[in-house]
Formats: structure tokens, sequence, C-alpha cells
């Protein structure tokens, strides 16, 4: 099932909490809904789901009005944060939910319902909690059994909304290559919501990044991660360290700054901001530099450190251990950065020191 | 080392706070005095009757109708606290309407007034010239005097204990619960029978009990409206008060502790009810 997003906008009183979506999803896509707290991502899952609905603009999956269509039509798996599992209902009954408040006419007879919730117990790898109460249940177990409550209804369209935002980090490694699986097995649209950028890149096919209530990119994981379309894309995706660079003739111009190892698009002439990843930038010991070190810790594999520039600026830098031996404070350095993005103004950012 | 065995240090350092000592032997102290004592007392006083005796008072043609009266008239309160009380919460809790801190405060007025002042109140409004009675009258409804009127004055005295047991766990039940059942399909009416009331359960049978178990013990308010007619609409407690008032101790003691089987019975089949309808909560959480 595609779903087309046209202009979506949703309030709260005063807020404008989603601003204008406009999204198109492919039928069997996976895609990440990826951006901080706060910046709509449950509110437009709950709108494709009809758990909320907008104040204006069009959502629309196989060509129908889904807008017109009550949550209960529109078979949605939604798959939520904290589960929401039944808590007086054991596992099968959990899972048998969707089958038994069909309608009459076409409810499956029994014998059918237990068959196919058995099947998805050992799809989902679950078979020994069948009749466990979810009280009885740890996260990850939880997890599994709210995904299979919301595939027995055999959805098209599956939306989890942080699926594992609450468990631990192994157990969200196993789980999020475990849902690809489902996902690819059951040919089903998904949309998940992260606020973490690893798990969108690693199991999305299109990743979708929302700031404040606007889209502020679409696209390939690997496409988003190396040409972030905009400073708030950028930040949020790690490269935290702003330095005030001036273009001229095509050529970037900064104090203490070697260029020569990055490799940018041509950018118009005047003032701009280069974006960088804190492991992205060389530290070249250099008694001419000027960026002094003022402070230098070590977390095991990587030595951070905070250097002083131009102007009063302080910048946070990472760099591997072995590499930096020969660093301390005091001393001072040019920065050789391998790969960043420029951007023509950058609103300076509330906060100022990197991740 | 087993278990079994653990020097008390180490079984003590379970418990996060301390006192357990202290607090729990105030409460069985309390407990003792307050509430087995008189019960114990009672059950003696009972037990010197003698079977026979006791038999014959407890099924003498006076006590048998007082208590079925005070039973049916119990029943038929709390039935209508049940179905009215959880209606109240639900209508305290799911919607916004002006009025509704008013409306919520009114609940308790039944607790915070004088049963007597309640009953005088009540018999008032259902004489055959009050305002109720003179609507309910000329359609052959007649409330004073009859086991209706013992009925109207249990349930008025009873119904905010429905409502106020419900009301708390209402209020908490996440909305995500009823967000998933309507995404996987079900209506309403559905979603209230299988996924709301199966939560609110437990509080709603406690309330009820409650509520069952004041209407049985009721005085104040019912023998104002019941006009006390013996075998017809005299309640299990004012019979007891006549009992004592002819220093007929053994007639008071047989139907106070008939009274107190009953609710004990009530208890326990209401604890049942309420394991049964906790039985999900399993071991850990
Ligand atoms: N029912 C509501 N009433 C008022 N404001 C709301 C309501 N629901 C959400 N909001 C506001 O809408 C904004 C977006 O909320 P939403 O839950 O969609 O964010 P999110 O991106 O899912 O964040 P998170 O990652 O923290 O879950 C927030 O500022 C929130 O306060
Ligand atoms: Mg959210």
């Amino acid at each position: 099932m595609s779903i087309t997003i046209r202009n979506l906008t949703r309030r709260f009183g005063q807020t404008e909490v989603l601003r204008g979506i406009d999204l198109e999803i492919r039928s069997g896509e996976l895609v990440a809904l990826l951006g901080p707290s706060g910046s709509g991502k449950t509110t437009l899952l709950k709108i494709i789901a009809g758990l909320d609905w907008p104040d204006a603009g069009q959502l629309t999956v196989s060509n129908e009005d889904w807008l017109a269509k009550k949550a209960q039509e529109r078979r949605t798996g939604f798959v939520f944060q904290h589960y929401a599992l039944f808590p007086h209902m054991n596992v099968r009954e959990n899972i048998a939910f969707g089958l038994r408040v069909l309608p009459a006419a076409q409810r499956p007879a029994e014998a059918d319902i237990a068959g196919r919730v058995a099947k998805l117990l050992h799809f989902l790898q679950i078979d020994a909690l069948a009749y466990r109460f979810p009280a009885e249940l740890s996260g990850g177990q939880r997890q599994r059994v709210a995904l299979g409550r919301a595939l027995a209804i055999d959805p098209e369209v599956l939306l989890l909304d942080e699926p594992f935002g609450a468990l631990d980090a192994q157990v969200r490694r196993d789980l999020r290559r475990w849902l690809r699986e489902v996902h690819d097995a059951t040919g089903s649209t998904t949309i998940f919501v992260t606020h973490d950028q690893e798990e969108a890149f690693e199991l999305a096919d299109r990743v979708v990044v929302m700031g404040a209530g606007r889209i502020e990119q679409i696209g390939r994981p690997d496409e988003i991660y190396d040409n972030p379309a905009t400073p708030f894309v950028a930040r949020f995706l790690g490269l935290t360290v702003e330095l005030p660079v001036v273009v001229r003739g095509g050529r970037i111009e900064a104090e203490g700054l070697d260029i020569s190892a990055l490799t940018l698009p041509a950018h118009p002439d005047g003032p701009a901001t280069l974006f960088l990843r804190p492991a992205d930038i060389g530290l070249v010991p250099d008694p001419r530099g000027s960026y002094r070190v003022t402070e230098l810790s070590s977390t095991g594999a990587l030595l951070r450190l905070r250097l002083e520039g131009p102007a009063d600026c302080s910048i946070e830098v990472e760099t591997p251990r072995r590499l930096g031996q020969n660093l301390a404070v005091g001393q001072t350095v040019l920065l050789r950065p391998e790969a960043g993005q420029i951007f023509q103004q950058a609103a300076p950012r509330a906060i100022a020191h990197a991740a | 080392m087993t278990p079994v065995n653990a020097p008390a240090s180490t079984r003590r350092s379970k418990r996060v706070l301390p006192g357990f000592g202290l607090t729990m032997g105030m409460t069985l102290t309390y407990l003792g005095v307050i509430v087995l004592l008189p019960v114990i007392a009672l059950v003696l006083k009972g037990a010197e009757i003698g079977p026979a005796r006791f038999f014959a008072i407890a099924t003498a043609p006076r006590t048998m109708a007082a208590l079925q009266l005070t039973l049916t008239a119990a029943a038929m309160a709390t039935v209508f606290n049940a179905v009215y009380g959880l209606l109240m919460a639900w209508v305290l809790v799911r919607y916004d309407f002006p009025g509704k801190r008013l409306l919520d405060a009114m609940v308790d007025i039944p607790f915070a007034l004088p049963t007597a002042v309640a009953g005088l109140a009540l018999s008032a409004l259902f004489a055959t010239n009050g305002w109720y009675g003179a609507l309910l009258e000329p359609l052959g409804i007649k409330v004073v005097f009859t086991i209706w009127g013992v009925a109207v004055a249990m349930s008025f005295t009873s119904i905010p204990f429905v409502i106020r047991a419900v009301q708390p766990v209402l209020e908490d039940l996440d909305p995500q619960y009823e967000q998933a059942a309507v995404t996987l399909g079900a209506h309403p009416f559905t979603i209230f029978c299988r996924v709301i009331f199966p939560a609110i359960l437990p509080a709603f049978l406690v309330g009820v009990t409650l509520s069952f178990a004041r209407s049985l013990g009721e005085f104040g308010a019912v023998v104002f409206i019941a006009g006390n007619l013996p075998m017809e609409t005299e309640i299990a407690s004012l019979l007891a008060v006549i009992r004592l008032e002819e220093y007929d101790y053994n007639g008071a003691s047989v139907i106070a502790l008939m009274l107190l089987l009953i609710a004990l019975l009530l208890l326990a089949v209401s604890n049942l009810m309420q394991a049964q309808a906790l039985r999900y909560k399993g071991g850990g959480s």
C-alpha cells in the first residue's frame, strides 16, 4: 500500500505540531521517521493510524482517502512505545484480540484463530510464552508480543512508535535485525519512529528527518549521512563542530584550517559555516597553528579534546587515542577536516558544545 | 548457608524501610482491640445460647422476615448503585462539562450527611404529599413504608462507595489501551467490555461489596422511611435494637451474629472474585 501525505497540518491550541508535511511512501517500503523529541513524529504516526486527526491536508493510501475512514476500518498495525499490551489477557489472547473483535460475519472460527495465533507465536519465536501475562514478560518479549498482536490482523501498513526505545542496547540490535526480517517476510509498508540515528540508518530503506513539525530531509541512509541538506540535519546527525569561514573564488578560507583533504561541492562566495563531525577532524601539531588544546580526556578508544581558536571560538573534537599520542594540553595545532558540509547561513545554536 | 538458616541481619536487609516491627505491632493491636475483640465477644455471647435455642431464634418468623427484607433491599440498592455508580464515575472521568467539579463534590454528600437527616429528607420527599410521592403514587408506586423505601434509603447512603472506588482507577487507565484496541478494529462497546471493564473490575467489586455491606447495616436513614412494620418493613438491625430494649440479649445477639455471618461471607466471596480478576498481575509487578 502506497501512502501519500499532502500538506498535513496539526495544531494543538496555539502550537503547530505538524506544519505542512509532504511525504510519499512506496508500497512495501521500510521508512524511518527520525527526529528529536517533540518534532511531531508520534503525532504524524497517529494521524496515519486514525488515532488523531489533522487540521488540514490529505492522507491517501492506495488512492483511498484515509481521512474519510475510521481507525477501525484502516486496519493498520500499530505498535506503541510502551507496548500497551492488555494486562488482563495472556499472550495468546492479546495476539488473538484483533481477530476476536471482528464482526461475526468476518470472524474466523475459534480453531482458525488458534491456528493463526500459534503460527504467529512461532514466527515471532515466542512459543514458550503463550500462556504468560504481560506482567510476566521482559521488555523485549513484550515488544515481540505487541508486534504479534499488530500483525495478527494482516495489516498492510505497519506503524511502530519507537519500538525499541525502552530496551537495552544488545536486545535493540537483535530486535532490529529481526524487525527487518519480519518486514521482508510480511511485505507490509512499514513506518517506524526513532530518535536513534544508527537504528534508522541500519534498518530503513529511506529515512525521513523531522524537525519542529517539518520534514527537513528525505533520502537513503548514506545519502543523508554524506549530504545533510540543512544545518538542522547536519547538527542532528552529529556534525556538531561549527566553524565560521569565508568562501572566496570557490575556496574556503579560515584561520588555522588546512582544507586540502576536504572535498566539498561548489559554494557561492561570501561568509558561510562549515559543519564537521568531531571525529572527522585531523589534528596536526604545529607551532604556528591557531588552535590551542585546553582540555584533554580519554574514553579508552578515543581522545576527547577541547580546543580554543581564533576569536574566542571553542570546539570539541575526537581522535583515536593511538593517533593522538603526541598531543598535550597547551599545544597549538592545525585542523585538517576530512569531511564536512558547508551552509551559507547557519543560525547560531542555543547550546554551543558538541554532543 | 541455606536461606532458611540465614542470619537475621541478611533477612532484615531485604526491606527497604525500617519499622516493620513497630507498624505491624500497632496494626495488630488496633485490629485486635477495635475489630476482633467485639466480634469475639459477640460470638461467645452467641455460643452461650446453645445451638437449639440459637436455631429457634434465628428461624423465628419475625427474624427470618427481617433478614429477608434486609438482604433483598440491600441487593436491590446494590444493583442500582453498581449500574448508576459506574455510569456516574464514567461521566465524571471521561467528559468535561460546566459544573463538573460541583457534581464531583456532591457525590460525597450522602457520606457527610447525618443519616437521620437523609432519612427525614427522603421520607418527606417520598411521602404521599411530597415532591416525588405526589408524582409516583398516582402511578401506583408506593415508596414510603414499603421495601422500595428501604432500598431507596440504603442506596442513597451507599452509592459513593461505587463511584469513589471506580473513579481513580478509570482516571489512571492509560488511553493507549483503548487506542491499541481501536487500531485492532474494536468498536467502542467492545472496547468497554473487553478492555476497560476488566481493568476497573477489581475496584468495581470493592465498591459494590462496600455498598452492599453498608446497606446491610444501614439504620438511621432506613428507619424513617420504612414504617418498621413487624414482618413487613422491619430491618434486621432495628429488630436487634427492639430485642435489646425488651432485655432479650440472646435475641439481639443472634440477629447480630447472623448479620455478621452474612457480611463475612460477602467479604470472602468478594475477595475471591477480586483475586480472580487480578490473577494476571503475575508474581513480578
Ligand atoms: N494531546 C496533545 N495536546 C497538546 N499538545 C500535544 C498533544 N500531543 C502532542 N502534543 C505536542 O506536540 C508536539 C509533538 O509531539 P509528538 O508526540 O508528536 O512528538 P515526538 O516527535 O513523538 O516526540 P518524542 O520523540 O518525545 O516522542 C510536542 O510539543 C507535544 O507537546
Ligand atoms: Mg513520540
